[in-house]
Formats: structure tokens, sequence, C-alpha cells
């Protein structure tokens, strides 16, 4: 049996190190081979894609403005700036506008690519004619030159972008088997899988279910009582009892609000520098009640723009404004106060822009943007919005920056109910939003800096998304022209983050990007029916994430087959569901969850967990938090986003596992899998000491065979019982774990002599501590079902 | 097993490669490699199609020793006689030019110009200026490219050292050694391709500060984040098994788990979870190939003495020097060391002088260290800071004492190695130590050079994230080809 474990993992081994190694001496012949390096004129996508066929009819939104976008408007786009030979192909009339010196010519004549400029120059194999142009590092394949002249001979017809265009609401699809669909969702998912010649995937099991929407809706593991009562659940409703149950409970809040802390970039300090820290956590509990109080989204969003400018405006609507006030701030003894004071305009200008709007209007701060209907004056006229408050660029040791507010702890016990504030704590300044500087002219900044001075503008916005007209001429104006029935760009955006939250990938993959340069959504009539029925439900939040995980869609196997692998590798048709992997805090949390030890407790001050020694230390400067205190009890084993977060030295376990610097706003995570994971994994002491207590609480437990105790740890890490196979792996690994037992071995539990008091023996202490390791370790153990 | 295996080479090996990210090979080499990939699939690969390298590369790996603070050109490298001579005499105006000040001496109502407290004398076959603070990197100079016209855009710490290694000012953009790490992959299979060490100078008690995000990754993956090598019993972190458990019994259980995630793989079809297979066995081998390259215990005492008396001591610079020649002798791409301790508004000659020392004999060391063992040729070292420091004394000047501030306008780096000539001085500034007056080189000139050293067309490698195409050097910078041999 060794033996054949042995030849099991040498099989393996060999598997990973024959491609190494031919990898290596693929770049090692390359490195000797100069003729290798002769050929850099490699188009920026390869001339690889060209078996891939031309359709019959050309889509100009599809398939041709993602080529002239990204190989063309650099030069002939929105930037007049750097506009070439007087074309823009951006707009319908400059590409179809006369060109040239004396007007006698035409980039594009729809229907005859001989008269084509357009198509003349990107065919030729003139490289001094050739578009782009060689200097450019930019070219188009074959395929790309293909749909480019197709086009102009399918008679060039013009769509304006569809993210600029009100959404409309489509019928439902009418699908053929009526049985496949539970609600809307599904229709649309069905009909566009049928057009892929793919078919929708069973339903996944429940135990499978049960975990994912309890990690999609809270965050955190379901327990075994929660699996076991939905298991034997019959109702045709058991799951949607579950998901309502979810909704309700205030782990919801807590999970949502993680992710409003990426796009919020919420910290425990100020950033730059000796990164001082700061109060913001009052702030992070109103997000929390107001996800559980199902806040309508319209709302959520105004209080924490324009909070402050509301007629009579309370002061959760000021609290609330706190959210544009989490930028960071320098303290740098010498910095220029303007230079850093204008960064942080910038920044909410970003934030709000990136998060709310889905566009990459930072592109337009030193030059008109190159890709999307921006200029730099609706830049700087968006930036106007946030360019009025009466704050410092540098702030001093100790200092509060202003704007801010006093909350006391006689206000948190009635208007501000939410704010778990201390007993220890007396009371605390949070940073809010204010207009205290009204008088503050705001002018384009010439290349985006500081003290360049260009003409002076007036607030408003991108005018492709919705001018600015009749609106109130300050944040709160801006509030409202988000939720404004013809802003084409606000709902979709929300629906499609809400969306990516669920299902992993939104229906825009660029969940930051609507523009031109952002993908196209893969299912257009669904998201807009998403966004349109999200306004015309009120914003309701729990909503409109009920509708997508009570859909077939959301509730299928992630099992997945070659030939969906091969049809769809990325999952973009949801043919499955895919197999997602818990997020930094989730692993965490789950952790502490199924071990007993995570302290339900919600809101208040960011606590200090375990951190390995030494590293705010050893890059200090001696000012400010210097050391990190780790702290004790309770604290230890709070939710994962009250962890202290340090901007310059944030928690190491949670970068590693992809969380966010919050050093900006961030809407997407990556996911990645690296051997620092895989280290964090077997060997951080808060999982370690998980692991152990989880053993330690079994072996308390009743009596049962060694087959059962596996069952159970197993089963609360993975929210399943493992098969006969797996349970002879573990047991078989548990009795070698136990025979390894001698002093040598750490048990790392607090009560290790009352365990032994009780007799249970120490070998059995550390055998099932190595097996729940073990189990945490699983690929399984860290993905959501 | 058979099955699982035929299965990964017939549907995932593309994917797989791709996902491994042991970054052993360009992406791009790795899918042409790969019979099964079709070729529509391989062109998903943000980095096909880039032909990294674009040419031949001089450097294959990097020593970046960077001087966190400010080093002061003055008492250094850039010997200026005329602010002897004009010793307390303010700066003119015609000289100054209307350059910005920090908050720190714009209140100042006198500039005296100050001259450096040390001699200088001139050195080796290239008969470069050395000042009487740095003897062993003086003995060296033959070696060494200098560039005294070094300029950059910040005249703040955090965001002049961000914009050296990030190409940008404001936080967010991947630092060198992840760009090298993503474009170029690893030369080896057991050590990240990136790695960081830190170290605290003796010049200034309280040094400025350093922060994570300054090796960060950015927009990358992950994978190209730097990895950084501590002093101490767990020398990158979470590397130390559980005290008491055995090498085998730690081998036992991955064996264990890889069976088990292999059956999930079976039943789900998950490419993901063969890299995660794969990150276990980095992991693995990480628990030995770290300490082992960490444990200098093999090193002899001529080496060590050579290094200097710090070299012993875990976590100094000259420690840290070491580790770093051990680290590319291991082929590891990107070492990228932080002294800290280089700020010296004030006090600057008695703190100056201890600073130098720290890294004096450890700089040299390392280099001649490198070239005896052939290292050198295809390793570059790059010394230097964020800025220089103002040619006026910070605060009051007396006889004995003086400091100055941050000066973005012209510094001095050197480089040896990978491909830059040595024994060449590059550059010029005025004699008053302020302006440049010949061969300006910019941050992101720099940047452009030392990529093009390690074969990469600065304007062709980028990466596009959120609709644009970023590269290390922005919209900006060119090669500087006098500085290649």
């Amino acid at each position: 049996m060794e033996t054949k474990q042995q030849n099991k993992a040498f099989t393996l081994i060999l598997y990973f190190a024959i491609p190494f190694v031919l990898v290596l001496l693929y770049k090692y012949f390359n490195q000797n081979t100069a003729s290798n390096y002769t050929a850099t004129e490699a188009s920026t996508s390869g001339d690889i894609a060209l078996v891939q066929e031309v359709p019959d009819t050309v889509d100009y939104i599809f398939d041709v403005k993602p080529i002239l976008s990204d190989r063309c408007y650099l030069c002939h786009g929105p930037d007049e700036g750097t506009r070439e030979a007087n074309l823009r192909l951006d707009t319908k009339a400059g590409a179809y506008a006369a060109i040239g010196a004396n007007l006698d010519y035409f980039a594009i004549v729809p229907g005859d690519t001989i008269a084509s400029v357009m198509a003349n120059r990107i065919n030729t194999t003139d490289l001094v004619k050739i578009m782009p142009p060689v200097d450019s590092n930019l070219s188009l394949n074959a395929y790309e030159k293909k749909v480019l002249t197709k086009w102009i001979a399918q008679g060039a017809t013009w769509k304006d972008h569809w993210a600029f265009i009100v959404p409309e609401k489509s019928n439902i699809p009418k699908v053929a088997n009526a049985s496949l669909p539970v609600n809307e969702i599904d229709n649309f998912i069905l009909i566009k899988l049928k057009q892929q010649n793919l078919t929708p995937s069973e339903r996944a099991s429940k135990e499978k279910l049960i975990r994912r929407v309890y990690f999609d809706l809270t965050g955190l593991p379901p327990t075994l009582e929660a699996v076991d009562a939905f298991l034997n659940d019959n109702n045709p409703n058991a799951y949607e009892t579950v998901v309502d149950q979810l909704l309700a409970s205030k782990s919801y809040g807590e999970h949502m609000t993680t992710n409003w802390l990426d796009i919020a970039r919420y910290s425990d300090t100020h950033g730059y520098q000796d990164d001082l820290e700061r109060v913001m956590w009052p702030w992070r509990d109103w997000v929390i009640s107001a996800f559980n109080r199902n806040m309508p989204y319209d709302q959520f969003v105004k209080w924490q723009l324009a909070g402050d400018l509301m007629p009579d405006a309370t002061l959760e609507q000021i609290v609330a404004t706190g959210f544009n006030r989490n930028h960071k701030i320098t303290q740098e003894g010498g910095v220029i106060d303007e230079e850093y004071r204008v960064e942080y305009v910038l920044d909410r200008t970003n934030t709000v822009s990136k998060s709310l709007l889905g566009l990459t209007m930072e592109c337009a701060q030193c030059h008109d943007h190159k890709y999307d209907p921006i200029s730099q004056k609706e830049y700087f006229s968006f930036y106007g919005f946030f360019n009025k408050v009466k704050e410092k660029g540098r702030m001093d040791y100790g200092e509060i920056p202003e704007p801010n507010i006093k909350i006391t702890k006689a206000q948190t016990k009635e208007l501000l109910n939410f704010i778990n504030m201390p007993d220890s704590i007396p009371e605390v300044n949070l940073m809010v939003m204010r207009d205290d500087a009204p008088n503050r002219k705001t002018f384009v900044l010439k290349r985006g800096a500081y003290d360049a001075h260009g003409d002076e503008v007036n607030v408003g916005t991108p005018a492709a998304v919705l001018p600015f007209d009749n609106f109130e001429k300050n944040r709160l104006g801006l509030a409202n022209w988000l939720f404004d029935d013809k802003n084409t760009l606000t709902a979709r955006v929300a629906v499609n983050r809400l969306w990516q939250q669920i299902f992993g990938t939104g229906i825009v993959a660029s969940t930051s990007d609507f523009g031109n340069q952002g993908a196209l959504p893969s299912h257009p009539e669904l998201l807009d029916w998403l966004a349109i029925t999200f306004r015309e439900e009120g914003w309701d939040m729990k909503k409109m994430i009920k509708r997508m995980v009570l859909s077939n869609t959301y509730q299928q196997t992630t099992k997945t087959t070659p030939e969906q692998l091969e049809i769809d590798p990325y999952n973009k048709w949801l043919a499955r569901s895919s197999r997602h992997k818990l997020t930094a805090e989730m692993i965490r949390d789950n952790a502490l969850a199924v071990s007993g030890l995570l302290i339900d407790k919600i809101g208040g001050p960011s606590v200090k967990p375990y951190q390995p020694k030494g590293l705010w230390a050893e890059t200090t400067s001696g000012q400010g938090l210097t050391e990190y205190i780790m702290d004790t009890g309770d604290n230890l084993y709070r939710r994962s986003l009250y962890t202290f977060w340090k901007r310059t030295v944030p928690p190491p376990a949670m970068l590693t596992f992809d969380a966010a610097t919050r050093n900006f706003c961030m809407v997407e995570r990556q996911k990645t899998s690296t051997p620092l994971q895989a280290l964090v994994m077997l060997n951080d002491p808060q999982l370690i000491e998980a692991a152990s207590t989880l053993a330690a609480d079994v072996l308390q437990g009743e009596t049962i065979s060694d087959e059962a105790r596996v069952e159970t740890i197993f089963r609360k890490i993975t929210s399943r019982l493992p098969d006969a196979s797996e349970l002879e792996n573990l047991v078989r690994f548990l009795n070698t774990s136990k025979a390894e037992y001698d002093e040598t071995k750490i048990i790392v539990l607090e009560n290790k002599d009352a365990l032994i008091a009780k007799g249970i023996t120490e070998d059995n202490l550390y055998g099932y501590s190595v097996l729940t390791s073990l189990i945490f370790n699983l690929d399984e153990a860290i993905v959501k079902g | 097993m058979e099955e699982i295996t035929k299965h990964f080479l017939n549907n995932n090996r593309r994917q797989f490669l791709k996902k491994l990210g042991l970054g052993i090979g360009g992406l791009a080499a790795a899918s042409m490699l790969d019979p099964f990939s079709s070729i529509v699939e391989a062109a998903d690969s943000p980095l096909a199609g880039m032909n990294l390298p674009h040419f031949a590369p001089k450097a294959k790996r990097v020593i970046y020793l960077f001087q966190s603070g400010g080093p002061s050109q003055l008492e250094l490298f850039d010997y200026k006689p005329l602010l002897t001579k004009m010793r307390g005499q303010e700066l003119p105006d015609s000289v100054r030019k209307g350059q910005r000040l920090t908050g720190m001496t714009s209140g100042q109502d006198s500039f005296p110009l100050v001259g450096s407290h040390f001699n200088f004398k001139q050195y080796g076959e290239s008969r470069a200026w050395v000042s009487d603070l740095m003897p062993f990197t003086a003995k060296i100079v033959d070696e060494l490219c200098f560039v005294k016209s070094m300029h950059t855009e910040a005249i703040n710490h955090d965001p002049a050292i961000t914009f050296f290694q990030t190409g940008s000012q404001q936080a967010g953009r991947p630092s060198i050694g992840s760009w090298m790490s993503y474009g170029l992959g690893s030369l080896n299979e057991n050590l990240p391709t990136f790695t960081v060490l830190l170290s605290r100078g003796t010049g200034r008690a309280l040094a400025q500060p350093l922060y994570s995000r300054l090796w960060g990754n950015g927009f990358l993956s992950s994978l190209h984040q730097g990895v950084q090598f501590r002093s101490g019993k767990d020398p990158v972190l979470y590397l130390k098994d559980p005290e008491g458990m055995t090498r085998s019994e730690r081998r036992k259980m991955l064996d264990h788990i890889s069976e088990l995630n292999a059956k999930q793989e079976q039943e789900f079809g998950d490419p993901e979870i063969n890299s995660r297979i794969a990150q276990y066995e980095m992991a693995y081998r990480m628990q030995t190939s770290v300490p082992d390259t960490m444990d200098i215990e093999g090193e002899p005492d001529h080496i060590l003495q050579m290094y200097g008396s710090d070299a012993a001591i875990p976590g100094t610079y000259a420690a840290n020097c070491l580790l770093a020649r051990r680290l590319v002798e291991k082929d590891v791409r990107f070492v990228q060391l932080y002294h800290m301790g280089w700020d010296q508004h004030d006090n600057l000659p008695a703190h100056i002088k201890k600073q130098a020392k720290d890294i004096d004999q450890a700089t040299a060391a390392l280099i001649m260290d490198l070239k005896q063992r052939g290292l050198l040729e295809d390793t570059l070292v790059v010394w230097g800071g964020e800025f220089g420091r103002t040619n006026y004394s910070q605060g009051t000047l007396t006889d004995t004492n003086y400091g100055r501030d941050h000066h973005p306008k012209c510094f001095t780096m050197f480089m040896a190695g990978g491909g830059v000539k040595p024994g060449f001085t590059y550059g010029e500034t005025d004699d008053f130590g302020y302006n440049i007056v010949k061969d300006p080189v910019h941050v992101h000139d720099l940047q452009a050079t030392m990529m093009h050293l390690m074969g990469v067309d600065h304007t062709k490698f980028t990466y596009k994230h959120q609709g644009r195409r970023f590269r290390l050097t922005d919209v900006a910078g060119h090669v500087v080809n006098d500085l290649i041999s």
C-alpha cells in the first residue's frame, strides 16, 4: 500500500517536473538563439488568432469597436490633444467625415473598401503607411483586419456604445423546456446556453448548495445542525427558507460590508509614510447596520455621498459621509500642502466614478480620456463636487483631520445606536464631508499637476452618461444625478457588482470599466432587465440577491465536464457553477467558526489578532504605530473584517490571499494560487490553534469510533461526509500521526492539561490536531461548494 | 492516476501551466511548447505575442541596493570644492531658478551653502572622485558605472521611493521586481523570483519608514509580489512548520493532501486544483531551500571578513549583501535590498559617517564576490536612493555641523556588472551641485535602462489593466545607451 502511495506521488511529481524541464530547456535554447531576438515586431495579440472565423455579419459593438478602441483610439479617439490626421473613429460623425488637407478623402466609405483609406492603410504591407504605425507597438492580426474590412464592405453600420444608452427592459425570453427556469434569470441564461450548444448542469448536492449560499450571503460556513436541518427538510421551500434566514441574519450585513470596505478603501491608518492611526470604525458600523436594515441602494449611496447636504441632515446621514474620507492622508514633514489636498480630491473623484459609474475617469486627469468620451474638462468638473472641503494636505501628528464630528457615548445610545462604542471609549471623532470651503474655485489641472491651473470649471458630469442639467450644483445634485432614471450606468454597475459577488464574475466582466475598453456584457438583455428591475423594486438589495441565489443557474453543480471546459473554460455562459475559492476573510472566519473559536459580536473598534512578530517594528520610523501588540482574549477571534488594517504593513496572511491593499478603491480582487498561500494554510498559528481546538472538541464529545470522529471533523470543515476511500485515507493518516507522537511534539491548546486529566491521551490530541490541519488544507476546505 | 494524468494532458495542460504560477518561463513559451493547446486559446495569455525577452539580455539577475532616505551625493561622490569655498554664502537665485522646496526648508530665511565635511580623492584608472567616507568603494571604482546626473520629480520620501520602485508617485502599480518576475519568469524552481531584504542604518535613529507596497505586485498577479526574507527563525512568513513536526510528517501530510485533492479534481474537473497541488509542492521545497540559503555556516572566514564584521549579524546590511549573493547564486531573478537611515536633515556629518560605514565595505565586497564567482557579468547591481540632498544647510550652519534637505534635481547612483560600463562616470552637475549641466538621467530613464539590460524593451512590455496598457516607465523613459558596455 505504502509503495503504491509513493508511486502515485512520484507519478504526480514527474508530471509536474516534466513541463518545467521542457520550459527551462526551451528558455535556455531560446536565449542562445540570436535569431529569436530579431523578430520583435510581433502583433500585440499575435497572428495566432488566424483560425478564428470572421462572422457572417460583422457586428459593430461586438466585433468592430473593441478593435478600433484598443488599436486606433490612442491617436484617433476622444483625446483631441493627440489626435492624428484630424481623424476620430470614436464618433459616427468623425468616422465618416472627409479628411485630408483638401477634405477629399474618407477613412470609411460604407460599402466601399477600395475608397476607404482605413481599409487600405490597415491592409497594406508598406511599413511606412501601415496602420497602426510600427512605432506604436500596436498592430492588427489577420483576423482583426478581416473584421474591419468586412465591416466596411457590409456598409459600416454604426451603433453607439451600449453603456451610454439608457437600458431597456426586454421581454423575458421563452424557453422551450418550461421546467428548467426557476425565475427570470434562468430564462435569459438558458437562451444563451442554447446558442452556445451548452446545456445546464444538474442541481448541486444539498450539502454543496447550503455551503455555497452560506458563504455567499454571510461569509461563514453552515453549522452541522444547519446542514442536517436542510438535508432533512423535504419541503419544496426548504432552500428558500434557508435563504431568507441568511438574509435576515446579522452576518449578512457583516459580509456585505466586507465587500464595501474594498470599494471604500477603508483602513484604520492614514496610509502614507508614518501611517498614523485613525478612527473610522464608527462609519464601518454604520455600513453594517445599513446593510442589515436593507437600506435601499439609492439611499445607501446618497447618504454616503451627500448625507451632510440633505435637508435637515441627521447625525446618521453625516456619519455616512465618512465614505469619502477613507482616502489616505499624509503627515510627512515637508510635503507641499496643496499637492496632497489635491490628491485627496482626485481620490474621491476616482473612487466614485470607478465604483458607482464603472468608468475609468482617472484616465482623464492629465488629458482627455483616450478611449471614452470623457474630456479632461469634464473630469475636473466632476472633481469640483469634492473640492469644497476645508481640509489640509498635511496633517500633524496627533491631529484628527478636519472636517470631523464628535460622537459621544450618549449619542450612541440613541441617535447612533448602530455604533458599538466600548465602555472604555467615552467619545470619538469621525472624519466626515463638509463643504466648508464653498468659494474655492476649481480649475482644470494641466497634465494633472496640482500647481498648473488651467481654465476654471463649474461642477458637472460626463455628458455622454447624462448631462448635468437641472441638478443642484453640489454633491447632493450629483447623488440625484446618479439615480436619475436616465442615468445609463448606476443601476447596471450596481447589479453587475452584486452579480459578481454571487456568481464570481460580472455580466460585464470588467466590473470597474463599462467603457470602450471594458468587457462587453455576456448577457446584455439580462443586465438591463436586472438593472431596471432593481430600480423598479426600490433598489432593494436583499430582494435582488435573493433572486440571484434562488435561480436555477446559481444552484447548479460545479462539476465540470471536459466539453464545458473546452467550449467555455471561464464559465462565461454559466452551464455550471464556478468553483469559487473562499476569500481571505472567509478562510480565517471559516476556521474560527468550525472550531468554535469565533466570537459572535458585531461592530466596534478594530482588533489585532495573531500576526508574525516584528513586522511593524522592522519598517517603522519610531513614530506612530511602531509595534504590533497582539490583542488577547475575545479580540483574537473576531471576524476578519474587524482586523486592524495598517495600510503600509497590512495583515500578511490576508494579502497573501488576495485581499485588497486599501490604498485606493478596488471593486474586484485577484484570484490567485501561490506557494505562500500554502505556507499560511499549513503554518499560520491561528489555523493551527483552530485545528487543535476543533480536534479537542471532537475528542471531548461522546465516545465514538475514530471513523465517526474523522467524519465529524471533515464534515465541519467541508460541509459533507467523506466517502469510504477518503475516510480510509484520513484514518490511515490519523493512525500514523498518533504513532508519531512523542514528547518533542507541541500541542497548542490552553486547556491541554485539563483535557489530559479527563483521560484524553496526548497521542490522540496530537494525531487529531495534525489530521484536522490536513483537512483545513484540502482544496475543498477553501472553496465554497 | 494514469487517467488523471491523461485528462490533464488532453484538456488542461495549457491552463495548468498558466495557472501553475511557479513562473518558470514566460507564459508564451509555455503555450508554444504545449502541442495540445489550440492556437486560438494561447492568444488569451497577456504575455502571448510579447516575445519576451525582446533581445539578448546582458543581465539575467538584479541586485538593487536601495539606500532609503536620500543619501547625500555631496558627501559621497559628487565633489564640489566651490561649495567649500563659498561656505556660508547664500544660494544664488540664478542657481536655484525657482526650484520648489520642501515644507521643511521653505520657511528658512537663509540658504547657506555648505561643502562636504569629508575630503575627496580620485581613485583607480578611471580617476573617479570618492570621499573618505567610502574607502572600500573607492578601491573598486574601476568596476563601477557612476551616474551623477540622476533626477526625479518627487521631493518627499513616500512619493519619491514609490516612484523609483513602481514608476508612479502614487501607490498601486507593480514594483520593478514584480514586472521582471512577471515578464521574464523564474530561473529556479525552489525560491521566489523576487525577494526582499530589509536593514536598518545606524546613521539616523528615527529612519524613514518603509511600506510593503514598495515590493507589491500592484495589478499583476500576486505570484509576482516581492517575498521578504527576514532574519530570525521564520525567514519567510509562515515558512516554519509547527515545532516538533518532522519533515517526513509534513511530507506524508502533503502526500495525503495531494491524493485527496486529485480525487476532487477527478470529480469536479477543476484545473485550479492541480495548480494548488503544485503550489504545495513549491511551498514544501521552499521550506528547505530558504533556510539553506539563509544559513551562512558554510561560508568561509575570508568571505565573511570580506563583507565585514556585521556580515555575521543577521539582519544587517552586510549580512543582507551576503545573502543577496547567495540568492543570485541560486538564480533568484530580482533581489531588492533596502537600507534605511539616509535622511540626514540635521547632524549630517556625524550621522552620514555611521551610515556610510554600514554599507561601504559590504557593497564593495558584494560586487567583488560576484565578480570572483563569475556572476557579475550577468548580474546587475544598482546602488542609490530616492533623491539627493541640497547644497545649502538645513537649519543653522555651524563650524562643525549642518544638515541637508531633500533635493530632487540632481543626485548620484552607481551600477556594476550586468552589461554596464565599468570604470565609467556619466553626467555632470554644475559647480554648485544643484543643477545638472550634462546628460540628465530621469528615474524612468534608469528603469528603461535596467529593463534594456534585462533584454526588455520598456515601451513594448505592457500590461493591460482597466483598458489601459501600463508600463513601468509610464509614457516616458529613454534607454541611456552610453551606460551600456
